[in-house]
């Protein structure tokens, strides 16, 4: 089973960082295995839309679950739809919630802010 | 840290106006404008450091390469924006162009490419004591929601140690709105008592309550419409919004905000109404508020 | 005769002026393009109310054809798309209506449908024929809006237009200003109003178009925006006091020149100067 952490940097010991669609780098770390894998978030540049992409990008990943603060409505939908299960984090360390998560002690995220667009923003 | 965040419904309500003196008055260490489409309170905050400067890049626009086209003219026919004009040779319109990438793959012989674009500027103010952060759109770049966040984004990047962080936000209720609702503990709606302000007010009021923010409300030059006055203060009793106070028209207000000063710099009628309002919108903020 | 009202910010008085020049022109067109927060049609309280739909075309997906390429996925620069578990989802508010997608899916899997934006309404009080352009809530771009408010009404020589513009400098502001034969910048008395001034003013220079300025709720003392049009050249059309009364009918969504005559010498002087300056530009550049 893959866990998708969005993180400010490449290490366990990161913290979790609070935009989704706009963060870094994803951690990938599979449970069975117990290896991390970072990712280069491409959704971060862009003006619109990042959310999706960023969701889509943890899909073709194939990540099972997502420890997040917070999540906008739109990349709710694409993941719903790629049947992730979505936990909020609730400390800062990628590290503490993926231990908090494996002891059963994350709550499913499951309020959704509406989006940003960013349609004008050209 | 809280975050305090000031809006209104359109502007010109005395939202900045409001904001500074509440940025005088709490001696905030970190402060923001996140109305980027027209700031206006680095006017009156004294800043005694150059800022730090940023270019924000919005959509990237498409270029044309007159040496390479050669004149076909289905970039012209596929733009959805009329962004594609010819007059000798293809021009695009930067201003209308949204970087949408059509002219780009239509072109058979790669004339036309996306470049990055600087849509504004970010500006933050910073020493040992404090923190401000600013932005100005360039001119044909509005709206912007991304441009909000990151001016946010610059306050938690300079260490300032601070309870309060006072933010100046949008107008209106369209996306930069939205963004600069976001993650604030608390929301004062600075409302006017016209029937356009009331309106505006309700919009408002309906955003914020998506994301759950805590939202009070208070009532700028309340007697030039007594009448609207009442109306706006019995539609909070109504909605349950919690009522900071009324401020006066006051002419001396427009003489310190053009002598550079905040209202409660010096002695008048509404800095001492916009006093009352501060301490009860920090009492609400900081003891009611618990965690 | 188009003549477009704007302003750096909003609650500057450019609803007041385009409304109340309306109203006192005889027969004449008022076009409301702040589409997000219009408040022209809560003064002319029009009749005979005509409404008309404005959408945009978006893509839809013929699941059959979909041969998940992602052809579609990768070109989109709005992100507004996205395929997974063999499907493709289009969110639609993301969507810029760019046609992309449709072009490129080289199954032809992709069609358009339409999307209804917003809406165009026309009505009338007195002689004054009432355009409002409305934006849905959570709608992100007003421009397509804009564009039928502007192509509907057609420049007619003998009718004055009167265009009150959104806020800002936006490109909704751009595209509302166009074909404007005049621009009317309205400012505040401050050092707040002049900071927003000299951003519209950049704007009408940019477009090269005929220009003047209203000072508004002008006080006793030192106007920062009345120095800034004299530093730069820029002609005066009127200054128009702060005044209780005015701010009370305007805050009553009352039209001033409908119901006090010191309001209608104010307004049809400065629709005089205006015409004079139109007047001046057109057979200056002829």
């Amino acid at each position: 089973m893959k866990i998708a952490i969005p993180v400010d940097e490449k290490s366990l010991q990161s913290n979790v960082c609070v935009s989704f669609g706009r963060t870094p780098y994803f951690l990938i770390y599979d449970i069975d295995t117990k290896k991390s894998v970072f990712l280069d978030n491409s959704a971060a540049a862009s003006t619109g839309g990042a959310g999706i992409k960023a969701a889509q990008t943890i899909a073709d990943n194939k990540a099972n679950i997502l420890l997040t603060p917070r999540l906008g409505e739109n990349a709710a939908d694409v993941l719903k739809a790629a049947e992730i299960k979505i936990y909020k984090t609730t400390t800062a360390s990628a590290k503490d919630n993926i231990d908090a998560f494996i002891a059963g002690k994350l709550p499913l995220l499951n309020e959704f802010h509406a989006g940003f667009h960013g349609h004008r923003g050209n | 840290m809280k975050q305090l965040l000031i809006l209104s419904g359109k502007g010109g309500t005395g939202k900045t106006t409001i904001a500074s003196a509440f940025i005088n008055l709490s001696k905030a260490k970190a402060y923001a404008d996140c109305d980027v489409d027209a700031p206006n309170l680095h006017l009156i905050t004294e800043q005694s450091s150059e800022p730090r400067k940023t270019d924000y890049y919005g959509l990237p626009k498409a270029e044309i390469n007159p040496e390479l086209c050669i004149e076909c003219d289905r970039c012209r026919q596929n733009c959805r924006f009329d962004s594609i004009s010819v007059d000798k040779i293809y021009k695009v319109d930067p201003f209308a162009c949204e970087g949408c990438g059509v002219c780009e793959a239509v072109c058979p012989v790669d004339a036309v490419s996306l470049k990055p674009a600087v849509a504004g500027e970010l500006m933050l103010y910073a020493n040992e004591r404090e923190v401000f952060s600013t932005a100005q759109l360039k001119m044909g770049s509005g709206n912007s929601g991304k441009l909000v966040t990151e001016v946010k984004k610059e306050i938690k990047t300079a260490m300032v140690d601070t309870e309060l962080a006072i933010i100046d936000g949008s107008p209106g209720i369209g996306c930069p709105v939205i963004a600069s609702l976001s993650g604030v503990d608390m929301v004062l709606v600075v409302a006017e008592p016209s029937i356009s302000g009331i309106s505006d007010l309700e919009r408002i009021i309906k955003t914020a309550a998506i994301f759950g923010t805590r939202t009070a409300v208070c009532i700028n030059k309340f007697d030039t419409n007594v009448g609207n006055t009442e109306k706006i203060e019995s539609f909070c009793k109504k909605q349950g919004l919690a009522f900071m106070g009324r401020i006066p028209f006051d002419s001396d207000a427009v003489k310190a905000i053009n002598n550079g000063q905040t209202i409660v710099d010096i002695d008048c009628a509404s800095g001492a109404a916009v006093k009352a309002v501060y301490n009860k919108t920090m009492k609400l903020l900081f003891e009611e508020g618990g965690g | 005769m188009r003549i477009a009202v704007l302003s750096g910010k909003g609650g500057t008085g450019k609803t007041l002026v385009s409304v109340n020049l309306a109203a006192v022109t005889k027969t004449s067109t008022y076009i409301d393009c702040d589409v997000e927060e219009p408040n022209g049609y809560l003064f002319f309280k029009p009749e005979n109310i005509q409404e008309e739909e404005v959408s945009i075309r978006i893509p839809k997906v013929d699941e059959k054809l979909c041969s998940g390429c992602r052809k579609c996925v990768d070109f989109c620069k709005f992100n507004a798309l996205a395929y997974i578990k063999d499907k493709l989802i289009v969110f639609e508010e993301v969507c810029h209506s760019c046609g992309g997608c449709i072009m490129f899916c080289p199954e032809k899997a992709l069609t358009e449908k339409e999307k209804v934006i917003g809406k165009v309404q026309k009505g009338t009080s007195n002689q004054v024929t009432v355009y409002t352009g409305i934006l849905n809530t959570g709608e992100a771009s007003g421009i397509p809006i804009i564009k039928k408010l502007l192509a509907r009404n057609k420049p007619e020589s003998d009718k004055q237009t009167f265009i009150d513009c959104p806020p800002g400098s936006a490109c909704i502001v751009m595209e509302s200003i166009k074909d404007a034969d005049y621009c009317i910048l309205v400012a505040e008395p401050t050092i707040f109003g002049v900071h927003n001034l000299a951003m519209v003013y950049e704007l009408v220079k940019v477009f090269n178009k005929p220009f003047g300025a209203v000072l508004n709720k002008c006080l006793e003392g030192e106007n920062p925006a009345e120095k800034f049009c004299l530093e730069k050249n820029i002609k005066i059309l009127v200054r128009i006091p702060f005044d209780n009364e005015l701010g009370i009918l305007n805050s009553n969504a009352e039209i001033a020149v409908r119901k006090n005559e010191k309001y209608r010498t104010i307004f049809s002087s400065l629709l005089e100067t205006v015409k004079k300056e139109v007047h001046h530009e057109t057979t200056s550049n002829s």
